[in-house]
C-alpha cells in the first residue's frame, strides 16, 4: 500500500514543482538548483560511509516527502475534521451548565441586552464584540430582558444557550484554525496535529470558550487574520491571482474584526504589520521587479489591510451608533453634544432658558472629553490633603449632586424681577445645591497635582469668604457677552488667587470615591481641562426655549467615544488591597480565575489552563529559543547541511519566527501596562505559543534521524507522537472538572474529584 | 645584559593641544566656584542622607538606584572628611561648617568636564574629523543643562561620563579589531567598555538601555564575525566566548560588586531595617555597633561595681550579663529609631536601686491607704526589676487610633508629645494631681482608661531627649537617654526609689515629679527591648508581646542571598505616586517646555535652574530630523541598488546613527513607558547623544550633500554664526546656571523665554 503511493507520488510532486518554477520565474528555480546542490554536496561532506549516505540522505528522502504529500493529500481532511469534531462536542458539553452568571457575563450579557434595547451604554472595548453577542442572543430569542445584574443570578427561563453557543462555536473553530495554521507553516501534519491537540484539551481554552464572553470572539478573529496572513504569504509567488486577493482582504477583514471587539487586537495588526514590513522590503529589494509593480504592491497592501479594515472598523461604529440610539446608563460619560443624539436624554430636543442668569440651577460639565461634571458631597478631604474641607470633584455620572445654584457675590438678589443675566467678567459664587456650601479655592496644594491648588466646598448658608468668588470668562468673549447654555465654553477664575478652575483628569483615590481631581491651576493656557460648558440650566423666572445643539458630526463622536474609551481604559487601575495577577503569572499557569462558586456547595468552574499543555508549551519556548538560535548560527556560518535540515532550519526560522513573534506580541506589551491585569489576557499567547509548540516538537522528533537509522527514528517518532497525545487526553480527562464544573468538597479533601491534582499551592479548587 | 638597555630613556609625547584645552575649559566651566551655594541644592537633599548613612555606616535601601552612584558621592565625602552630621531636610538650607561642600560636589563635576573631552573622543572614533569633534565639544561644552547638573551632588554627570566612555571604549575595541589590530590592548578596550556599562547601570538603572544598545551593537557584529567563513570555528568560539565574558558576565560581576562593596560598607542596622527579613537584619552588625560607647561605658561602669563598692550585688551580674553580650544578644536585631506604634521597654536610666521596666499589671491602687489618703484608684503603674510581658509599652500618636507602625515609620523626635499605652492592657499612662502611695508630695502615675469619667484623661507626654545632639533628634533604641514631661502638668516621670507595700508587690514606685531641675539619672529612661508594632487587634498584639524580641536565625547569609533581598527589595518597595512641583512630562522635554528651580537665594533674586542652552537644543532636533530623513532616503535607495554615498561613508554614518540617534532613542522613548516621577534631568543622557549626532550631520551635510564651493562657503558662515549665537545664549543663562551675578527683578523677565518656565521673581 505504502509502497504504491510512494510511486504515485514523486510524479505528483515533480509536476508541482515545475509548475511553481514556471509561474514563479527565476528566483524560485535558483533556489531549487541551490538547495539541489547542497543536498549533493552533503552527501560528499558527512563524512559517512557510502552506504549509511545513501540510506539517509538519498532514497529515503523522497520516501519521507512522498509519505508526507500522502498525509496531506488523504490525512489532511480527516484529521481536520476530527479535530473539528472533538473541538465541538469539547466546547458545547454542558454548555448550559451552570444556569447563572459566571463571572464577566454579567459584563458582556448586559452589554448584549443593551443592544438588544438599543439603550446607550459605555465600555472600554469597542463595539464588535457585544454587537456580535447581542445579534446572537437576539437570533435565538433573547429578548434582553434578563437585567445581567451580578455574577450567580439564575437565568431561569431566558434563552441565554444562543449567547453562549455562539462563543462556543467562536471557541470552537480555533483547534482547527491553528491546524490549518500549523500544517500551511511547517508543512508536517504532526506539528499541526500536535498545535490542534493542544487547544482540543486545554482545558482553559474550553472554559473560556464556554460563556458569555469577548475571548473567543476576539481570538477567532486574531487566529483568523494569523490564517489568511499564512495562505497570503503562500500566494506570493502568484501575485494579483483571485487566491491572492481573497486572503488579502479576508487578512483584512479579521483585524477589522480582531480590533472591533478588543484593542488587544492591535496586537495581531503589529504582528502583520511585521510581517507585511518584511515582505515589502523583499519586493523592494528585488531588482527584477520594476518600481511600478512595486507600487502596486504597496497600494494592494495599503488597501487590503489599512483602508479596508479602517472602514469596516468605522462601519462597526456606524452601526453601533445608530443601533444604540436611546438614552442610558453611559451618558455622563459624553459631552453635551453627543448626549443630544440620544432620544430620552434631558439634552434631546433640550428647552431651557437661553442664556446663564443669576438664581439659575446648574450642571457644569468640563470640556475636555470624559472630564466629568463639576460634583461635590458631603465628605471631607482627608487630614494631610489640603484644607480639611468639603470635597469637590469631577463626576461622570449624572446625580443630584452635580447642581450648583449661580449666584451674586452680595447675594443681593432681587426675587421677585426677571433674574439678570450673567455676562462675561462678571464675579458669581457657584453654591453646592445639596450642602450650600460655596465653590472655594486657596493656597493649599491640589491633592494629586501638586502644582494647582485646591479646590473645595467651604461656609454654610450664604455666609463666605471672599476665596469663594470667581470671575465668569466666556472663551473668546467680550465684556458684557451673556453667557449661552450648552454652546458657550466658559472658565471660572479665582478672584483671591487667580487661578483657573481646572479638571485634570486623574482619579482620585478611595477618599475621594475615585471621582476625578478638580483644581484651580495656576497656569491660564487655555486648555480644555480648564473650560466649562453650562449643560442642564432650570430658571423658572425665565422662557426655555428649544435649542437645537450642533448636531456632532460621525467623525466627531468617533473621536470623541474613542477618547473616553482610552481614558476608561487607563483608568482600570488596580485597587487597594485588591491582588493584580501578574503577568509572569500566566505562562507558568500560577493562578487561574474563578468564573463560578467558591465553597463547597456551589457549582465550581475555575479558568485554568491544563497544567501538562501549558508546561509543555512553556518548555516548548525554550526549547524553540535553543534550537532556532543553532539553526541560525550554522546557516551563518554557511554549515553544508542536508537538504531535509536546511529545510527544518527554514521552518524553525520561517514558521517559528512568525508565531514566536506573535507570541512576544501578545505577552510583552502587559509588562508595561499600568491597567489591571487578568489571567485571561495571556490566551491570545497561549495560542501562538501552543502553535509553536507544535512545530518546536514535531521537528525535535524529526531530529531523532540524526542519531538513529531511519527507520527506527520514523518509528521512535510515531511513538513519541502517540505518548503526547496520550499524555495530553489523559490530563484532560485529570483535569476536564475544571471546565465542566465541580461540586462538593475542595481539592484538599480526598473525597473531592481533584484530589491530589492541587499541584501547585496558588491554584484555587 | 646591560648593553640592552638603550641611554638616554626618552619619552615620546604626542599631546593633542586642542583637546587639552577643550578638557581645561570643561574643567573651568564645571568646576569654577562649585562650593557656591553653600546650602543644598535640589536633590542633594536627597542624596545627602545616603551619604550621610555611609559615613554613619548605617544600612539603608534607596528604591531609586543601585548603590554605585551613592558610594562615589560617598567616596567624595570621605575625602573630605564629613562625619555624615547634617540633617538633610529641605532644599535651601544652609550647610553647617562640617560639611565639606567642595569635595562632595567635586567628583561629579569632574565626571561632568570629562564627559567634554570623551565627547570628543568618541567623534574621532567614529571617523569623523577632527574639527567636527571640535564642534561637538564646543556644543557640549556650553551646555548649560550639562553645567547644572554636574556642580551639584547629583548622579546624571556620573551616568553619562559612565556612558560615553563605554561608548567610546567599545567603538575603539571595534576599529581595532577591524583593524587587524591583536594585542592585548584590544582586549583591555572591550573589559573597560564592559566595566563601564556596568558603572553606568550601577549608577542609574537607566543606564541599562544604553548597555542593551550596546549590546545589540556588538551582538550585531559579532554575527557578523560568525558569518566569516574564512575564520575556524574555534576562532569563532574564542570570540564569541571572549565577548560574552566582557559584555555580558564581567557586567554581572561588577553589578555584585558594587552591592558588595555597599553591604560590607553599611554593615550597621540603619533606618530601614524593618523591611528587610529577620535573617537580614540579624546579618547586620546590630544597633550595638551604633550605641558601643554607651555599652562600654555600662559595661566598665559595672565593672567597676563589681571589683569595688557597689551595693547590689544583683544589679552588678545582672548587668555584665546583659552587656558583655547579652544585650547585643537581645538588642541587635531591633530598630533603631522609636516610631509611632513602636513596641517598646522602657529601662530606668539609673540603677539604683535596681535596674527596673516601667510596668503595670491589672490591679489598682487601693481606694484609701493605711494612712486614710484617697487614690484614683485607677491602675497601678510601677517599676519591675525583672523581665516580664507586662513591660511592655505602646507609643501612640495622640492623633491617630492605630497602634501600629506605618510606613514608612513615623519617628519619634525630641519634642514630640506622644502617649504611652500598657501593650497587655491597654492603659494609659497618666498622672495628675492626686499624691503618690508612698511620697505625697509626689503626683500618682496611674493606668487610664476611659471607663471612671470621674476623672479626665491627662496622658500626653512630651519626649525630651537629654543627650541630643541637635534639636530635632530622633528617639533611638537604647542610645537616647530621655525624660518624659507630663504635658498638663509638666511633672516628670521618675522613680521615687521607694517601694510599694503588699498592694503593689512590694515593686518600686513610679511618681511624676513637678520640681525637675537639672540632669538626674532618675528621670531618665531609655528604651531597651523594641520592635515596630504590627499588629492591629489587642490578641494578636498580646501575642506579639508574648513572642521573644528576637529570632534565633543564623547569621550566615550568603552575599547572593543578601544581594537578592536587598536587590527585590529595591525593585519592589512601592513609591508614592507623587507629583512633584517640577516633574513634567517626555512631551515637554524635546523642546525644553519646562524647567526646574534648583536653588533660590534666601534674600536676593540669585537663582539656579536647569535650563538647558536652548540654541543647542533646538539645533539637535533640526539634526536628528535631518539624520532621519537621510537615513531613510539612502536606505531605500539603496535597497533599488542606487548608491548615493560611497559604501565607506555609508557604514560610517550607519554606525554613527546607531550609536548617537540609538543612544537618543534608547535614553528617551522609554520614558514614555515609565509611571514613575520625571525630571527634565533625566533627559540629559539622551540629549548627550543628540548634541553628537548634531556634528555627525552637519559633516555629512558638508562633505557629501553641499558638493559646490559657494555651497560649502555659506554653510561654514552658518555654523560660525550658529556657534556664536550658542555662546551668547549660553552667557545670557549663565546667571541661573551658576547663580551668580545675582539679577535684578527687571531683568528676569527679560531671560523668561518661555511661557511655561517657572521663574521665580522676588518681590521686594
Amino acid at each position: 500500500m505504502e509502497s504504491q503511493r510512494c510511486q504515485i507520488q514523486p510524479a505528483g510532486k515533480e509536476d508541482l514543482c515545475t509548475l511553481r518554477r514556471r509561474k514563479g520565474g527565476g528566483k524560485t528555480s535558483e533556489r531549487e538548483a541551490i538547495r539541489a546542490g547542497r543536498l549533493g554536496g552533503s552527501e560528499g561532506a558527512n563524512g559517512r560511509p557510502a552506504a549509511a549516505s545513501e540510506d539517509t540522505n538519498g532514497r529515503p528522502v523522497e520516501e519521507k516527502r512522498s509519505l508526507q504529500d500522502g498525509h496531506r493529500r488523504t490525512g489532511t481532511c480527516s484529521v481536520l475534521a476530527l479535530v473539528a469534531v472533538l473541538s465541538l462536542i469539547t466546547r458545547f458539553y454542558k454548555i448550559l451548565e451552570p444556569p447563572h452568571i459566571c463571572w464577566d457575563e454579567t459584563h458582556f450579557g448586559k452589554m448584549g441586552s443593551y443592544y438588544i434595547n438599543r439603550t446607550f451604554f459605555f465600555d472600554v472595548h469597542p463595539p464588535l464584540g457585544k454587537m456580535l453577542i447581542g445579534l446572537a442572543g437576539h437570533l435565538t430569542g433573547y429578548d434582553g430582558s434578563f437585567p445581567f445584574i451580578r455574577p450567580g443570578d439564575k437565568y431561569e427561563d431566558h434563552d441565554y444557550w444562543g449567547m453562549r453557543g455562539f462563543c462556543a462555536l467562536l471557541g470552537s473553530c480555533l483547534p482547527p484554525v491553528a491546524y490549518l495554521t500549523v500544517q500551511e507553516l511547517s508543512r508536517s501534519s504532526t506539528a499541526a496535529l500536535i498545535a490542534a491537540a493542544t487547544l482540543v484539551f486545554d482545558t482553559g481554552c474550553i472554559t473560556i470558550s464556554q460563556y458569555i464572553l469577548l475571548d473567543p470572539i476576539l481570538m477567532f478573529f486574531i487566529m483568523g487574520s494569523v490564517l489568511c496572513t499564512v495562505k497570503f504569504n503562500q500566494q506570493r509567488h502568484r501575485p494579483f491571482s483571485a487566491p491572492w486577493w481573497l486572503w488579502l482582504v479576508l487578512t483584512g477583514v479579521n483585524l477589522a474584526g480582531a480590533l472591533g471587539v478588543k484593542f488587544v487586537g492591535l496586537f495581531v495588526i503589529m504582528l502583520v504589520g511585521l510581517n507585511t514590513a518584511w515582505d515589502l522590503w523583499r519586493l523592494l529589494g528585488d531588482l527584477d521587479l520594476p518600481l511600478a509593480e512595486f507600487w502596486k504592491h504597496l497600494s494592494a497592501r495599503v488597501f487590503g489591510l489599512i483602508l479596508l479594515p479602517l472602514t469596516l472598523y468605522i462601519m462597526i461604529f456606524a452601526v453601533h451608533f445608530v443601533v444604540l440610539k436611546k438614552s442610558g446608563p453611559g451618558d455622563g460619560f459624553f459631552s453635551s453634544a453627543f448626549q443630544s443624539r440620544l432620544i430620552g436624554n434631558n439634552l434631546h430636543n433640550a428647552s431651557m432658558p437661553e442664556y446663564l442668569a443669576y438664581g439659575s440651577t446648574v450642571t457644569v460639565k468640563n470640556i475636555r472629553i470624559a472630564g466629568g461634571y463639576l460634583h461635590s458631597h458631603w465628605h471631607l478631604y482627608p487630614e494631610g490633603v489640603g484644607a480639611r474641607q468639603q470635597q469637590v470633584t469631577g463626576y461622570l455620572h449624572k446625580d443630584y449632586n452635580n447642581l450648583w445654584l449661580v449666584q451674586r457675590p452680595n447675594n443681593s438678589e432681587d426675587l421677585s424681577r426677571t433674574p439678570d443675566l450673567v455676562r462675561h467678567g462678571d464675579v458669581i459664587r457657584l453654591e453646592h445645591k445639596e450642602t450650600t456650601r460655596f465653590l472655594h479655592s486657596h493656597l493649599h496644594k491640589a491633592p494629586l497635582t501638586k502644582k494647582h491648588l485646591q479646590v473645595t466646598g467651604y461656609g454654610i448658608n450664604g455666609t463666605g469668604d471672599p476665596n469663594d468668588l470667581w470671575q465668569v470668562e466666556v472663551c473668546g468673549g467680550r465684556q458684557g457677552d451673556p453667557v449661552k447654555v450648552l454652546r458657550s465654553k466658559v472658565r471660572f477664575l479665582h478672584r483671591a488667587t487667580g487661578c483657573v478652575l481646572y479638571s485634570t483628569g486623574k482619579t482620585l483615590p478611595k477618599w475621594g470615591w475615585e471621582q476625578v481631581e478638580v483644581t484651580c491651576s495656576p497656569y491660564l493656557k487655555e486648555t480644555p481641562n480648564s473650560q466649562w460648558n453650562i449643560e442642564d440650566h432650570i430658571n423658572h423666572k425665565l422662557p426655555n426655549i428649544s435649542l437645537s445643539l450642533l448636531k456632532p458630526s460621525f467623525l466627531e463622536i468617533l473621536v470623541e467615544s474613542h477618547i473616553v474609551m482610552i481614558r476608561g481604559n487607563s483608568g482600570l487601575k488596580p485597587k487597594d488591597h485588591e491582588s493584580s495577577s501578574k503577568p509572569w503569572h500566566w505562562p507558568v499557569n500560577y493562578q487561574g480565575l474563578r468564573f463560578s462558586g467558591v465553597n463547597e456547595t456551589e457549582y465550581r468552574v475555575y479558568l485554568l489552563g491544563n497544567p501538562v499543555i501549558w508546561w509543555l508549551n512553556l518548555l516548548s519556548i525554550g526549547l524553540y529559543l535553543l534550537m532556532a538560535t543553532t539553526a541560525a548560527v550554522l546557516l551563518q556560518r554557511g554549515v553544508q547541511l542536508g537538504g531535509r535540515s536546511q529545510e527544518r532550519c527554514q521552518v524553525l526560522l520561517d514558521g517559528g519566527g512568525l508565531l514566536f513573534l506573535g507570541w512576544l506580541l501578545h505577552y510583552l506589551p502587559f509588562y508595561t501596562m499600568g491597567r489591571i491585569l487578568y489571567y485571561h489576557h495571556y490566551f491570545p499567547a497561549m495560542l501562538f505559543s501552543s502553535m509553536l509548540t507544535g512545530i518546536t516538537l514535531d521537528i525535535l522528533l524529526q531530529c531523532g534521524d540524526l542519531l538513529f537509522p531511519l527507520a527506527v527514528a520514523r518509528h521512535l517518532h510515531r511513538v513519541a507522537q502517540g505518548l503526547l497525545l496520550a499524555a495530553f487526553i489523559y490530563s484532560f480527562y485529570l483535569f476536564h472538572p475544571l471546565s465542566y464544573g465541580m461540586r462538593g468538597p475542595l481539592a484538599h479533601d480526598p473525597a473531592s474529584a481533584m484530589a491530589g491534582l492541587r499541584w501547585m499551592e496558588s491554584w484555587e479548587f | 645584559m646591560l648593553e640592552s638597555i638603550k641611554l638616554p630613556i626618552t619619552v615620546k609625547a604626542d599631546v593633542n593641544l586642542v583637546l587639552v584645552a577643550l578638557t581645561l575649559m570643561g574643567l573651568v566651566t564645571r568646576l569654577c566656584g562649585i562650593n557656591f551655594p553653600k546650602a543644598v541644592v535640589f536633590d542633594e537633599v536627597y542624596y545627602g542622607q545616603f551619604v550621610s548613612l555611609y559615613m554613619k555606616q548605617l544600612f539603608f535601601i534607596d528604591e531609586s538606584g543601585p548603590p554605585l552612584g551613592h558610594m562615589i558621592l560617598a567616596l567624595g565625602a570621605y575625602l573630605g572628611g564629613f562625619d555624615g552630621n547634617f540633617v538633610w531636610d529641605r532644599i535651601g538650607a544652609e550647610y553647617t561648617s562640617n560639611v565639606p561642600v567642595w569635595s562632595l560636589r567635586v567628583i561629579p563635576a569632574l565626571a561632568g568636564a570629562l564627559c567634554v573631552p570623551l565627547g570628543y573622543q568618541v567623534m574621532v572614533e567614529l571617523r569623523y574629523s577632527h574639527l567636527t569633534a571640535v564642534g561637538a565639544t564646543l556644543l557640549l561644552l556650553l551646555e548649560n543643562a550639562l553645567i547644572v547638573q554636574s556642580r551639584f551632588m547629583l548622579l546624571e554627570s556620573l551616568l553619562i561620563f559612565f556612558l560615553l566612555t563605554a561608548v567610546l571604549f567599545y567603538l575603539r575595541f571595534h576599529n581595532a579589531y577591524s583593524s587587524g589590530e591583536r594585542s592585548l590592548t584590544l582586549w583591555v578596550w572591550l573589559v573597560m567598555s564592559g566595566v563601564s556599562c556596568a558603572c553606568a547601570l550601577g549608577v542609574k538603572y537607566t543606564g541599562v538601555f544604553t548597555y542593551m544598545l550596546l549590546l545589540g551593537l556588538a551582538v550585531f557584529h559579532t554575527w557578523q564575525l560568525i558569518g566569516n567563513q574564512a575564520l575556524s570555528n574555534a576562532l569563532v568560539m574564542v570570540q564569541v566566548m571572549v565577548r560574552s565574558f566582557a559584555l555580558l558576565i564581567l557586567p554581572v560581576l561588577c553589578y555584585f560588586g558594587f552591592f558588595y562593596v555597599h553591604l560590607s560598607l553599611l554593615c550597621r542596622s540603619g533606618p530601614h531595617d524593618p523591611m528587610m527579613s529577620s535573617a537580614f537584619q540579624a546579618s547586620l552588625e546590630v544597633t550595638w555597633c551604633m550605641a558601643y560607647s554607651v555599652q562600654m561605658f555600662f559595661c566598665m561602669y559595672s565593672f567597676l561595681c563589681f571589683f569595688s563598692v557597689c551595693p547590689a550585688s544583683y544589679s552588678v551580674s545582672n548587668l555584665c550579663a546583659e552587656f558583655q553580650g547579652g544585650l547585643s544578644r537581645i538588642t541587635q536585631w531591633q530598630p533603631l529609631e522609636v516610631a509611632y506604634g513602636s513596641q517598646v521597654t522602657l529601662r530606668s536610666v539609673s540603677s539604683k536601686p535596681v535596674p527596673c521596666w516601667l510596668h503595670s499589671h491589672r490591679v489598682n491602687y487601693p481606694i484609701r491607704y493605711e494612712d486614710g489618703r484617697g487614690s484614683s484608684h485607677q491602675q497601678q503603674i510601677t517599676c519591675y526589676p525583672f523581665k516580664d510581658v507586662n513591660n511592655w509599652w505602646v507609643i501612640k500618636d495622640p492623633g491617630r487610633q492605630e497602634l501600629v507602625v506605618s510606613s514608612p515609620p513615623q519617628t519619634v523626635k525630641h519634642g514630640d508629645i506622644i502617649q504611652l499605652v500598657h501593650g497587655m492592657t491597654s492603659r494609659f499612662l497618666n498622672t495628675h494631681d492626686v499624691a503618690a502611695p508612698v511620697s505625697p508630695h509626689l503626683q500618682e502615675v496611674s493606668g487610664y482608661i476611659d471607663f471612671n469619667v470621674s476623672m479626665p484623661s491627662q496622658n500626653l507626654w512630651k519626649v525630651e531627649i537629654l543627650n541630643r545632639e541637635s534639636e530635632r533628634a530622633v528617639w533611638k533604641t537604647i542610645y537616647s537617654e530621655v525624660q518624659l514631661v507630663h504635658v498638663n502638668t509638666s511633672a516628670v516621670l521618675k522613680l521615687s526609689g521607694a517601694s510599694l507595700p503588699e498592694w503593689g508587690f512590694r515593686q518600686l514606685e513610679v511618681v511624676g515629679d513637678k520640681l525637675s531641675k537639672g540632669y538626674q539619672q532618675r528621670w531618665a529612661w531609655n528604651v531597651e527591648e523594641h520592635r515596630y508594632g504590627r499588629s492591629h487587634e489587642q490578641k494578636e498584639r498580646e501575642q506579639e508581646l508574648h513572642s521573644p524580641t528576637h529570632i534565633d536565625i543564623s547569621r550566615n547569609l550568603t552575599f547572593i542571598d543578601k544581594f537578592l533581598e536587598v536587590q527585590l527589595k529595591m525593585l519592589t518597595m512601592k513609591i508614592e505616586e507623587t507629583e512633584h512641583k517640577y516633574s513634567s512630562s517626555p512631551l515637554e522635554w524635546v523642546t525644553m517646555d519646562t524647567n526646574i528651580v534648583y536653588w533660590l537665594h534666601p534674600s536676593s533674586n540669585a537663582q539656579i535652574h536647569l535650563i538647558g542652552n536652548i540654541v543647542t537644543w533646538t539645533f539637535a532636533n533640526l539634526g536628528l530630523a535631518l539624520f532621519s530623513l537621510l537615513f531613510i532616503w539612502y536606505l531605500l535607495r539603496r535597497r533599488r541598488n542606487i548608491h548615493d554615498i560611497p559604501e565607506e561613508t555609508w557604514h560610517q554614518f550607519v554606525q554613527a546613527g546607531a550609536v548617537c540617534a540609538g543612544g537618543w532613542v534608547v535614553n528617551y522613548l522609554p520614558f514614555f513607558m515609565m509611571e514613575k516621577t520625571l525630571f527634565l534631568y533625566h533627559y540629559l543622557p539622551a540629549l548627550t547623544f543628540k548634541i553628537l549626532l548634531l556634528s555627525v550631520v552637519i559633516e555629512h551635510l558638508h562633505v557629501h550633500i553641499f558638493r559646490s564651493s559657494l555651497q560649502r562657503r555659506s554653510l561654514e558662515g552658518v555654523l560660525l554664526a550658529g556657534l556664536a549665537l550658542v555662546y551668547v545664549c549660553y552667557h545670557t543663562l549663565s546667571p541661573f546656571t551658576y547663580g551668580y551675578p545675582e539679577l535684578s527683578s527687571e531683568d528676569i523677565p527679560f531671560l523668561r523665554w518661555r511661557e511655561s518656565w517657572d521663574i521665580l521673581i522676588r518681590q521686594h
